[in-house]
């Protein structure tokens, strides 16, 4: 129970000085993480179920090592040997697990709204790790963190979300996320890849060209292009798209000199980027959103997870 | 067996009548209507407080037998109709095995006689097995009583195939009902294309899918000169269409439902209740506006419910996984006394022909006159119950509305289909 | 925070400052110098605490110390009903291997806190020693643990909150005894001490 917060599913339904606490949480975990023994005994007898109904490696290893990290005992859950591949519902598969007796369930599906249905059916503390096209929360605190670290408040920043917005689950969370901290958000991409109404995800400005938003920038947000989930292809073609939308080394002339550069990873070179951004070593933060990854899931795990009555009385 | 019907308030304005009266039954036949009747060894039943309509129609509604009896039957289904006061609906063919032939048909329309608590007008595919590929064996439907022709759930995709079908079946003389979605444009969308299906991150379901083929029906519709009929109509420009059609003289109509009037897409929220998923689905507060518009002004002719029942465990999915689809019989009248008429925007003669005469007259079934010799299908409603929709309201098998926990005025009380009483103080006989 | 009257002041600054001197000199005696020491003060008040201990070892010896703050958040007992609003980052900027390691917290109470601190350190590596020194020790241990500098020994009783008031975050030193009333939460630790 984080304030009077049981789940992490709805970015949008933490405050402003709630996802700092996260952050600033966070920092203390990244302590940790530098430490020879990165253990903490904090979730020492928990049990967390990584429910990850579509393959994920990267967000589950992720959540694997900070719950191990906080010493909770873990059990992943899913891959193809999960029972609703094998046709039971989602409500009687988490019936199931919750028999187990668990403290925790963090949630990855292909289907929006599966995190909510969790929720309703078990006792457990749910984490949304990714759900359909809707969310994914602890994807946008890691950004924030690193974010946060690199340029020191979100106020009046310049964020440019740039690529597959309509069919992204990181915007879902990133963009309301970002406007609660007070950012100005900026969604770049052809309008095949826009959803329906990018201003209700907050997106103050919306456009088509790269080369126009770039110069005013403090962070360009690059969105992975999911080859896998696009319905009856929006662009071309992949050279076209990285004609347009690529964050190539000739653009980076473009760029303010402290402007930084992110990636919810997997990255492709040659669409999203050329081979220079990626590794640039100042603009760059993609692997430090990795690790910070690491250390917002801990603290997301222990604000939710402990405190029956959080501690924040007065 | 003659029974009397005393001190209703009888409205039925195709004979202008909207006063206390009685109303003497005889056997399946109305008798009389006047002031003070009396009959010797009628059983008489004193209506007083109450209104008596002729029967109330819904013209589209899925029984779900045969073949998906797990989700509702002909007998859990025509129950729901009594409960919500109607002495009639129109079944949709998209059952399995699809009703595409007079087999199938005569099926129907014999569990109806021997379980129904209501009259079922079965509709026939348009296509063979509603795939949109073949014309089904419509003169053999009609034959043996198919109403009407409709490829509900899918609509047919290819203009030339709706060509061949309405080119063919309008020798029959009935309408066509037409299911208005373009699939290449609507794909798996979920719900409304807008603000809501962006926050929730849900494929949209643009206005546009529908509108298309709205538009395509009535050239198509005009070119082979069929009667035709737009089903579950929930867009403000996709009823433009049809007022344009209407006022050029076409014989188009259409129908609303009371989830596409009385909700819109705001109702879907964090919370995923998939009982707001429907096909089409539901639109913005502008649409739900426009189209009481046209309930008020005629433009839209009849209110059917797209009764769509579905068992508690597909609909307990995520959503889109759930299958579209709410339930409306037990719910529409009260929704309309509740949201239409107590707000003064319609009358009950409007309701009346909007919810008895006019279903009659685009399925071309024999008008029910409150009047001597018409043949006794009779809804009486309190016009003043106020009650809480819950799942304990329901006789279907499912339970899948949109709108439980709302709180509605008016609720029918007593039905009689052929002077048989099937309803009787709210209860399913 | 909370619901709590001041009771009696127990400690005014002058005598917060006079014991900080004193504690200081025991620990270079105790440790027969400042070779290998490190002064490590639990967030928040204690970590003020190994501040101030840190400038009187070095006005003494003229050696800077090495000093750190710990963070006892992540290593609470009665974290499933309880956790911390505010967690600070653990800072030892020195590696502990060997070090003779003094622990500094301003009010001993049950000795949960300190348990908490042992385990802490020890996840850091492995000292040689461990010892423990508090401005006030109030009684009531619920543990096997006895500090090795003590400011002053105060009788308490549990119904009252014994908390040490600082310059840097109260805008008043001393240390005050305050009644507790009946089903009040009084702060959290590490900001309000046992």
């Amino acid at each position: 129970m984080f304030n009077n917060h049981k789940h992490l599913i709805d970015i949008s339904e933490y405050s402003d000085s709630e996802l700092m606490t996260i952050l600033q949480t966070a920092k203390a975990f990244s302590e940790v993480n530098e430490r020879a023994i990165k253990k903490v005994p904090t979730l020492k007898g928990k049990t967390i179920v990584n429910m990850f109904n579509e393959p994920s490696t990267r967000t589950r290893s992720s959540f694997e090592l900070a719950e191990k990290r906080l010493s909770a005992d873990t059990l992943n859950f899913g891959g193809s040997s999960t029972s609703t591949v094998k046709g039971e519902s989602l409500i009687d598969t988490v019936m199931t697990l919750d028999a187990y007796k668990i403290d925790c369930i963090v949630v990855r599906d292909k289907h929006a709204g599966a995190p909510y249905i969790v929720s309703q059916a078990s006792p457990a503390v749910v984490i949304d790790a990714g759900d359909g096209k809707h969310g994914h929360p602890t994807q946008a605190l890691l950004d924030l963190y690193s974010i946060w670290e690199r340029k020191g408040s979100f106020d009046g920043l310049k964020v440019g979300v740039v690529g597959d917005i309509g069919h992204s689950r990181v915007c879902g969370s990133l963009i309301p996320a970002l406007k609660i901290m007070g950012a100005e958000v900026t969604a770049v991409g052809p309008n095949t890849l826009m959803p329906p109404r990018p201003d209700i995800l907050g997106a103050d400005h919306v456009s088509n060209s790269l080369d126009d938003v770039l110069p005013d920038l403090d962070v360009v947000y690059m969105l992975r292009i999911q080859r896998e989930r696009l319905e009856g292809a929006p662009f071309p073609s992949e050279r076209e798209y990285h004609q347009l939308y690529g964050l190539t080394k000739a653009r980076e002339r473009l760029m303010r000199p402290d402007a930084i550069v992110c990636h919810p990873g997997p990255i492709n070179r040659g669409v999203e980027f050329d081979s220079y951004m990626p590794d640039h070593p100042e603009r760059s933060v993609i692997l430090d959103q990795v690790y910070a990854g690491i250390c917002v899931r801990m603290a997301a795990l222990y604000l939710l997870l402990g405190g029956a009555d959080n501690g924040l009385a007065s | 067996m003659a029974l009397l019907l005393k001190n209703a308030h009888v409205v039925d304005p195709s004979v202008e009548l909207d006063g206390v009266m009685d109303v003497l039954v005889e056997d399946d036949k109305i008798a009389a209507v006047g002031e003070n009747l009396s009959a010797e060894g009628a059983e008489v039943v004193d209506l007083s407080g109450k209104y008596l309509v002729p029967g109330l129609v819904d013209m589209h509604v899925h029984l779900r037998e045969p073949g998906f009896e797990a989700k509702g039957d002909i007998e859990s289904e025509t129950a729901a109709a009594a409960k919500g006061g109607f002495t009639g609906v129109c079944s949709m063919p998209n059952t399995n095995p699809v009703t595409d032939n007079g087999v199938v048909v005569e099926y129907i329309k014999s569990v109806a006689a021997a379980k129904g608590h209501c009259r079922v007008y079965p509709s026939g595919a348009m296509t063979r097995g509603l795939k949109g590929e073949i014309i089904s064996e419509m003169g053999n439907m009609v034959e043996h009583g198919c109403v009407a022709f409709t490829d509900d759930g899918h609509g047919i995709q290819g203009a030339g195939m709706l060509r061949r079908a309405m080119d063919y079946g309008q020798m029959f003389g009935k309408v066509f009902m037409s299911h208005c979605q373009d699939n290449d444009l609507v794909g798996d969308g979920q719900i409304n294309e807008g603000a809501v299906s962006t926050r929730l991150g849900l494929l949209g379901w643009p206005a546009e899918g529908e509108e298309l083929q709205i538009m395509r029906d009535i050239m198509i519709a005009e070119l082979a000169g069929a009667k035709l009929h737009i089903q579950h109509i929930s867009t403000a420009r996709g009823l433009e269409m049809v007022r344009a059609a209407k006022a050029k003289g076409l014989p188009v109509t259409c129908e609303a439902t009371p989830h596409h009037l009385f909700l819109t897409e705001d109702a879907i929220d964090g919370t995923y209740n998939t009982c707001f998923k429907v096909n089409p689905p539901l639109r913005t507060a502008a649409d739900a506006e426009a189209l009481i518009a046209g309930v008020i002004d005629g433009t839209v002719d009849t209110i059917a419910t797209d009764h769509a029942p579905h068992s508690d465990w597909e609909k307990s999915r995520e959503f889109e996984l759930a299958p579209f689809g709410m339930t409306g019989l037990e719910t529409a009248l009260g929704l309309v006394i509740t949201n239409l008429v107590k707000t003064g925007k319609i009358s009950f003669g409007r309701m009346v022909e909007l919810m008895a005469i006019e279903p009659r007259k685009i399925l071309g079934l024999d008008q029910v006159q409150i009047a001597a010799g018409f043949v006794a299908d009779l809804t009486v409603f309190d016009a003043d119950q106020v009650w809480t929709v819950s799942d304990g309201d329901f006789a279907s098998h499912a339970k899948n509305s949109g709108f439980k926990g709302a709180e509605l005025t008016g609720r029918a009380t007593d039905v009689f289909v052929g002077g048989k009483q099937t309803l009787k103080d709210g209860c399913v006989l | 925070m909370g619901t709590s009257s001041p009771k009696a002041i127990i400690m005014d600054e002058t005598a917060v400052q006079r014991a900080i001197t004193r504690i200081a000199h025991e620990i270079v005696e105790r440790n027969e110098g400042c070779d290998d020491l490190a002064i490590v003060g639990i967030v928040t008040r204690g970590d003020i605490l190994a501040k101030q201990l840190a400038d009187q070892i070095k006005q003494i010896e003229g050696v800077d110390v090495a000093q750190g703050s710990l963070d006892i958040s992540f290593y609470r007992d009665d974290f499933a009903t309880h956790i911390s609003p505010e967690v600070h980052a653990t800072r030892i900027p020195f590696n502990v291997d060997g070090k003779r390691i003094v622990l500094v917290d301003d009010v001993l109470f049950t000795g949960r806190t300190i348990r908490a601190a042992l385990d802490a350190i020890m996840d850091l590596g492995r000292p040689s020693s461990i010892e423990l020194a508090v401005l006030v020790d109030r009684g009531h241990r619920e543990l096997p643990i006895s500090p090795d500098f003590v400011g002053k020994n105060v009788p308490s009783s549990r119904g009252e909150n014994v908390r040490l008031f600082c310059k840097e975050v109260d805008g008043r030193t001393s240390v005050e005894i305050t009644d507790v009333e009946p089903g009040s939460r009084i702060g959290s630790a590490p900001l309000g001490g046992e």
